[in-house]
């Protein structure tokens, strides 16, 4: 188990291997889909101007961002009525939606590692390579186990956003995940995908 | 007629934070097929503990409590119209409660509702009166993840070689498991509807996820095919989470459906390991709660 405290430096996001089990402490943010829309619109490609609190939200948000880490994860959260919040359930979403964004979001914000399930694909990983910056894979449905790791939740920002798709912050102690996406170009996901292809094709000819 | 709604929220928390027993017991001896040491065990251990965790602290197994399904069984003289209102109270107060994740997004304007409650189709619940004495009903919470890795094929589907028979629904359950690698959290359950039109045979392929995973299928061609693409599903290699290893599937259940003479749909309900289903059955003044698909 190789523990790893955020934020992440160059050096020790590049000694990050395929199928390397991490131990992850410090502060996070969580960001899925609506999160990534926002943040590539807004902030990113500006197709869209900020409102609202936009701008406050992303300059609290960036310090984090800077080689820390996103989670794609849309919690239960209680204390919701007092904003006394506590994560009950906090598992990973599929990553492959974030696909469309997750490399722009990766080198505008200097993230280090993004956390997740299911892997994502080329772009990503091309963009893990050049940043360098890495792919955690938490195992999707733990929601509870993993909810035990989160400390302490230090704040919210787009809860307007809805519970799911909200950017919280949250400072993790021991939060597990198993990297499948390195910095050196390497992607469990890819391998899988290409021996499961072939057995496939195998079934399909007999 | 008599006031459910705390029943309601008793079925929902039960079927939120309490893993079936034949789910588990699956996921048991999955986790001993596979190498001490390795990433898909490790997914396996983590599986095994969080639901233990989640029993013992009444907390959701997944943050994604997905669609809340439930299908009502009810005698004559009951109404469909205040259960569904009891339904609809019920899941507004286990959203309340943290027992399920609030989860209804209008499409257009994006905005959550907050509480789980959408248009009528949010929670879904179907209704049928039966010739019972007893009424049933039965909750499935089905996630984003695996909802969206199901798959509908039309056939004959050319590129997989598969025509209409079963060889054919065969050949496009294998690919569909294929294409869902681990981003529907493997390992899964396959409910396939074999005809229909496209939405009885979806509809259908749900209803077959809520059979226990060791009952048998009473037509043997498809108690067959169900066991044939248990094992070759997993022979794909896919794993838990999609990190490689021997169970990709825990099960398949499959059932047909009549079909137009131009039609031959087969549609693949993909459920996420954290296979989420309860039973409640309420017999005169009693309310009872049930893992399996018993009268």
């Amino acid at each position: 188990m190789i523990e790893l405290t955020l934020p992440l430096s160059e050096s020790a996001v590049r000694d990050l291997k395929v199928g390397d089990p991490v131990s992850l402490h410090g502060v996070m943010v969580t960001g899925r889909d609506t999160a990534h829309k926002w943040m590539v619109e807004t902030f990113i490609r500006k197709t869209r101007a900020p409102q609202g609190d936009d701008l406050a939200a992303i300059e609290a948000l960036r310090p984090l961002l800077s080689g820390g880490a996103i989670y794609h994860c849309g919690p239960v959260v209680a204390g919701l009525d007092t904003k006394a919040y506590r994560f009950v359930a906090a598992g990973p979403t599929t990553s492959t939606r974030e696909e469309p964004y997750q490399a722009e979001v990766l080198q505008h914000f200097g993230v280090r590692a993004v956390i997740g399930k299911g892997g994502m694909g080329a772009r990503t990983l091309a963009t893990c390579q050049a940043a360098p910056a890495v792919y955690l894979h938490a195992i999707g449905g733990a929601a509870t186990l993993i909810a035990q790791t989160v400390t302490r939740v230090l704040g919210v920002h787009k809860l307007e956003f809805g519970v799911p798709e909200a950017l919280w912050v949250i400072e993790v102690r021991g939060f597990p995940a198993v990297v499948t996406m390195d910095a050196h170009g390497q992607s469990l996901h890819a391998q899988v995908e290409a021996q499961s292809r072939t057995a496939l094709d195998r079934l399909l000819a007999s | 007629m008599r006031d459910l709604t705390d029943d309601f929220l008793e079925l929902i928390r039960r079927t939120s934070t309490d893993l079936p027993p034949d789910v588990e017991k699956a996921l048991v001896a999955a986790r001993q097929g596979e190498a001490p040491g390795s990433a898909s065990r490790g997914a396996f251990d983590s599986i095994l503990e969080n639901v233990a965790l989640a029993r013992s602290d009444s907390s959701p197994i997944c943050q994604d409590t997905g669609t809340p399904i439930f299908t009502v069984r009810h005698p004559a003289g009951w109404s469909a119209r205040e259960l569904r209102q009891q339904i609809r109270k019920a899941v507004a107060l286990a959203t309340a409660r943290a027992y399920l994740r609030p989860n209804a997004v209008d499409s257009l304007s994006g905005k959550n509702s907050g509480d789980n409650l959408g248009d009528n189709a949010f929670p879904t619940i179907h209704f049928e009166e039966v010739e019972a004495e007893t009424l049933t009903v039965d909750l499935m919470l089905k996630g984003g993840g695996c909802e969206n890795v199901g798959a509908q094929y039309s056939l004959p589907h050319a590129a997989l070689g598969a025509g209409r028979d079963l060889e054919g629904v065969r050949r496009v359950a294998l690919d569909a498991v294929h294409q869902a690698q681990g981003q529907g959290c493997a390992p899964g359950v396959l409910g396939i509807a074999v005809g229909g039109d496209r939405g009885s045979s979806y509809l259908a392929s749900k209803e077959a996820l809520l059979r226990p995973l060791d009952d048998l299928n009473p037509d043997p061609a498809l108690a067959d095919l169900e066991a044939r693409l248990v094992r070759e599903a997993n022979e794909l290699g896919i794993g838990p989470m999609g990190f490689g290893g021997r169970t990709t599937v825990l099960g398949v259940k499959a059932g047909s459906l009549h079909r137009l003479p131009a039609s031959f749909f087969v549609s693949v309900s993909y459920m996420c390991w954290a296979h989420r289903r309860r039973r409640m059955i309420v017999a005169g003044d009693t309310v009872r709660y049930t893992d399996r698909s018993e009268a």
